[in-house]
């Protein structure tokens, strides 16, 4: 059966397009058939990230008002054969979007697609809200500090009352993702820890994604993290995280200090 | 469409029918007749509920915008204007119930209301259970008596109880006890990092808290008219 998921955050810039596009992808590549839709109307990003930028026709908003049907507005990723993108559009304000549009779209997806994977607009507004009413599961991405965190709160007391399923006493299935976890400020005790935000949060932990250039690099060439470079270490948080949603138990590891230099690869490991 | 022409047509017919209705007859000050109208509300709920009545403003003087004030005010108390009387109609809105004439004066019988119309009064709740954190951005309001939160009080949450709020959990947001004036009500916490605690509207912020306090079980009270925050247990 289909699953929606939303990727939300409240906070802006925390890495909700960067996890939507890695995540989609990770799951495509087991196999999955997935869409990754942008709701940020007005700003969009997912295209980019996706390397799909020079191929968008038509959008979300086209599909909603009728303009274009869906199957014209779909864009197949080159690299997967079973991961898709729904792009947002750029020139249209939020408002062009309703809920009845969504609910139509949202639904015509679940006959198509395995997981649906919206990634939200930062904020508490209508289009954080739109991209999360029709949602069965989010995934609540903050960083390990503090207004990131209080954010998140806020967007899980939302998503336990604003969504569809919520409102039909049902609960929805939420994790929290953390992201851009520095290592080494963590060593020094600069950021909140893991088991504060949880102890916030009470939400389960879906993964923790180190702070890596490996995550500007493959977006500069328009690739998600876990297809440029599915070894580096943000890439296989990334995958351990979509086979949590999958329903399998992986180990949590929790990112720890990479540069290290060869003398110190060579060496390190000599007892004292 | 095809509209059929009915060769017979029936014509309309008038027909008159006399109605018995309540005339409230407000006086000056508006405001003071108005209370008294409420009063009568509090004692008998649903009093008028069912019975339209006519207003006549003789004893007023009153504008067209005055008079779809008033109008509305009653609405507000759910009491369905009929008609007006004593007032021309030149100049009135519209919108308004018309203006009526001839009116008699009759004794109307029955006049307590039925015993159906009157619902009791709901059972005092004593206290809310909430079942899952409140999270940041939410206010719980609720005068009626105590609070428990099963759970923690988000950072930028309020809990706002006319008793007193006991939350199992770390509190982190606000919560305000005993806001109808109750000195005795508490707040307990299993952990306590709250932005602020207000008793009986007595208050201390964070930055009050002392340090020893935080992220230990603690309960705040009123002492006189000073805040106390004390270890739990
Ligand atoms: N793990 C990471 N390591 C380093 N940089 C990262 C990481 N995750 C995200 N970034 C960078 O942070 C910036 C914001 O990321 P992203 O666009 O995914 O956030 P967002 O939550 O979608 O933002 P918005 O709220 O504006 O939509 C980007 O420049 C991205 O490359
Ligand atoms: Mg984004």
């Amino acid at each position: 059966m289909a699953k929606v998921l939303v990727v939300t955050s409240g906070k802006g810039g925390v890495g909700k397009t960067t996890s939507t596009a890695a995540l989609g992808a990770a799951l495509a590549q087991r196999g999955e058939k997935v869409v990754v839709v942008d709701f940020d109307v007005g700003l969009r990003n997912l295209d980019l990230i996706m390397g799909a930028e020079r191929r968008v026709v038509f959008d979300l908003i086209n599909v909603a008002q009728g303009v274009a049907k869906l199957s014209q507005a779909l864009i197949r990723d080159k690299r997967l054969e079973s991961l898709w993108l729904l792009p947002a559009s750029q020139t249209r304000d939020k408002d062009a979007l309703t809920d009845e549009g969504v609910r139509d779209i949202i639904a015509d997806l679940r006959t198509k697609f395995d997981w649906i994977i919206c990634d939200s607009p930062a904020g508490i507004e209508r289009g954080a809200t739109l991209a999360m009413r029709y949602a069965d599961e989010a995934v609540v991405v903050t960083n390990p500090e503090v207004s990131s965190v209080r954010d998140a709160d806020r967007i899980i007391g939302m998503l336990d009352s604003k969504t569809v399923k919520a409102e039909q006493g049902e609960q929805i299935k939420k994790h929290v993702l953390i992201t851009r976890y520095d290592t080494s400020r963590a060593a020094r005790g600069e950021m909140l820890n893991i088991d504060d935000i949880l102890e916030i949060l009470a939400v389960p932990l879906l993964g923790i994604i180190p702070e890596s250039q490996d995550v500007l690099k493959a977006s500069n060439v328009g690739s998600p993290v876990t297809l440029n470079n599915a070894a580096s270490q943000p890439a296989r948080a990334y995958i351990d995280a979509a086979r949590r949603l999958s329903g399998e138990t992986v180990d949590m590891v929790v990112p720890t200090e990479q540069r290290r230099g060869f003398m110190d690869r060579l060496l390190g490991r000599r007892a004292a | 469409m095809d509209a059929k022409v009915e060769p017979q047509r029936q014509v309309m017919r008038l027909r008159g029918r006399s109605y018995v209705a309540f005339v409230f007859s407000p006086f000056m000050p508006i405001m003071n007749w108005l209370e008294e109208i409420d009063a009568t509300l509090a004692q008998s709920p649903g009093f008028f509920a069912g019975r339209p009545i006519v207003l006549d403003l003789a004893a007023v003087e009153l504008s067209s915008h005055g008079v779809a004030h008033l109008v509305s005010n009653l609405e507000t108390r759910g009491i369905r204007v009929l008609g007006l009387e004593g007032i021309e109609p030149d100049g009135l809105d519209p919108k308004l119930p018309p203006v009526l004439s001839g009116g008699r004066g009759c004794v109307v019988e029955q006049v307590e209301p039925k015993k159906v119309e009157v619902l009791p009064p709901p059972p005092p709740a004593p206290s809310l259970l909430l079942r899952s954190p409140v999270r940041s951005g939410q206010r719980i309001v609720y005068t009626e008596g105590d609070v428990t939160v099963l759970g923690s009080v988000g950072s930028g949450a309020e809990i706002v109880a006319g008793g007193s709020i006991h939350v199992y959990g770390t509190l982190r947001g606000r919560a305000m006890a005993g806001i109808n004036g109750n000195s005795d009500a508490r707040i307990y916490c299993q952990k306590i990092e709250a932005e602020l605690l207000a008793i009986d509207g007595y208050y201390q912020t964070a930055e009050d808290i002392g340090e020893t306090l935080r992220r230990q079980p603690a309960q705040a009270w009123l002492d006189g008219d000073v805040l106390r925050i004390t270890p739990l247990n």
